[in-house]
């Protein structure tokens, strides 16, 4: 054996398999006569095995496609020049608080965009005290299927009464280009409580599927979004009027109506 | 562009290492996702013929600081999503929801020395690198969250189990 004392670092090393050759060869002698910290090195061995083998997994799911767009700095640049379009149009009706909130977040870490598609839908249509909706609640299947066929998908108006949501009634709504180019169309479903707070359920179509289903959260000035990507549908719940909490116990509802 | 194709060919495991991380699907996609945009605007920086992967771990490490410090919010909000109905994931059995549940216990940094060197297999030199840290502190946070590490996985079938099922 060498002169060397043998450290922690060397037998970290050694579980690694990272020592030069004959530094192995001491440390292995070493243990010979340690049973102890050859069962604790051991140990460190399997768990690392484990470790491996708990997140082998991940390197075989589909890469999702928001990962790969961002890395396509054209697109990123096209949606940040149509959401600035966006918020110049917007500017009377949110005023520049939000378009501060959002200048502020910069490029650290932009919100989805279908959260940020359906709070600007929402922002626009959701105050209207005439003209909420194109199609009202009394037309509701012929809104089901002219939404339906427009957006090349059977889309459904998910019942929100058990949350204490009414259907107003739904509108046709632009879509932003995708990667083929042509912008698909989208569509916003309104709903009113008996207190007269809003939400709206803004549904997007040809979204890749990814298996991910759990709702997420994204504050876009006043305007509060869940949203979540269910198969090939996008689907966004945006209320400026009501909470999170309250927000959540409807986005709640509405997944569990469109997953029945 | 040719970088760009590269930087997609390790996104498999920067997604691997953030899930081990962060511990939840889309958390650790927004941090990949966060680290793309970042690696894209700073491709620039990134010195041909040295480890792109290298290079690429540097800026997610940097990347999830500075989201641990702006990120309370998100937090809890997490925590809620697992209360709502979720598909099933079929990829992810119990052992790894067990081997996630214990990594969220070992201090954050002593996790991603874990993570680089065990997952990624980087060598001492390149976690180092890659979190801007002393190779001693490597090896001491390594020693550390194995030890760790250990403890929990030799309690796991007293306490961890039981709090698994659903």
């Amino acid at each position: 054996m060498s002169d060397a004392p043998i450290t922690e670092a060397d037998l970290q090393a050694h579980v690694d398999a990272r020592l030069p050759e004959g530094r192995r060869a001491e440390i292995e002698s070493y243990l010979a006569t340690r049973p102890d910290e050859s069962a604790r090195l051991a140990a460190f061995r399997a768990h690392a095995e484990q470790l491996r083998a708990a997140f082998a997994p991940v390197l075989d799911e589909p890469v999702p496609e928001r990962l790969l767009r961002a890395l396509r700095p054209r697109s990123v640049r096209l949606l940040r020049l149509a959401a600035a379009f966006a918020w110049i149009a917007l500017g009377g009706v949110l005023g520049w608080q939000l378009h501060g909130s959002f200048a502020e977040r910069g490029e650290r870490q932009p919100p989805a965009p279908i959260a940020r598609d359906a709070a600007i839908a929402h922002a626009t249509y959701s105050p209207e005290v005439r003209h909420p909706v194109e199609v009202g609640a009394d037309q509701e299947s012929h809104l089901v299927a002219w939404l339906s066929k427009r957006l090349g998908a059977k889309v459904r108006a998910p019942n929100l009464e058990s949350a204490g949501y009414s259907l107003m009634g739904g509108r046709l709504l632009p879509g932003e280009p995708g990667t083929a180019g042509l912008a698909t169309p989208t569509a916003q479903f309104m709903y009113q409580s008996k207190q007269g707070t809003r939400v709206t359920l803004y549904l997007r179509t040809g979204v890749p599927a990814q298996n991910e289903t759990a709702f997420r959260y994204a504050r876009e000035g006043n305007v509060g979004v869940f949203y979540w990507i269910d198969r090939s549908f996008g689907y966004a719940l945006s209320s400026a009027d009501i909470g999170r909490d309250d927000l959540l116990k409807v986005a709640n509802a509405a997944y569990s109506q469109l997953n029945p | 562009m040719k970088e760009v194709a590269q930087v997609v060919a390790y996104i498999p495991r920067l997604r691997r290492y953030a899930r081990a991380l962060v511990g939840e699907r889309f958390a650790a996609d927004d941090l990949v996702q966060d680290t793309l945009e970042r690696a894209l605007n700073k491709l620039h920086l990134w010195k041909r013929g040295t480890d792109l992967r290298a290079w690429l771990f540097t800026v997610m490490h940097n990347v999830h600081v500075n989201q641990v410090r702006g990120r309370r919010e998100y937090a809890a909000l997490d925590a809620e999503a697992l209360e709502l109905p979720v598909r099933a994931t079929q990829d992810v059995g119990l052992e790894t929801r067990d081997m996630e549940r214990m990594l969220m216990q070992l201090p954050v940094e002593q996790r991603k020395v874990l993570l680089l060197v065990v997952l990624e297999d980087m060598s001492y030199g390149e976690a180092a690198s890659a979190l801007g840290i002393p190779i001693g502190t490597v090896m001491s946070r390594l020693s550390r969250a194995r030890e760790k590490l250990r403890a929990l996985m030799e309690g796991l079938p007293a306490a961890g189990r039981l709090q698994v099922v659903k």
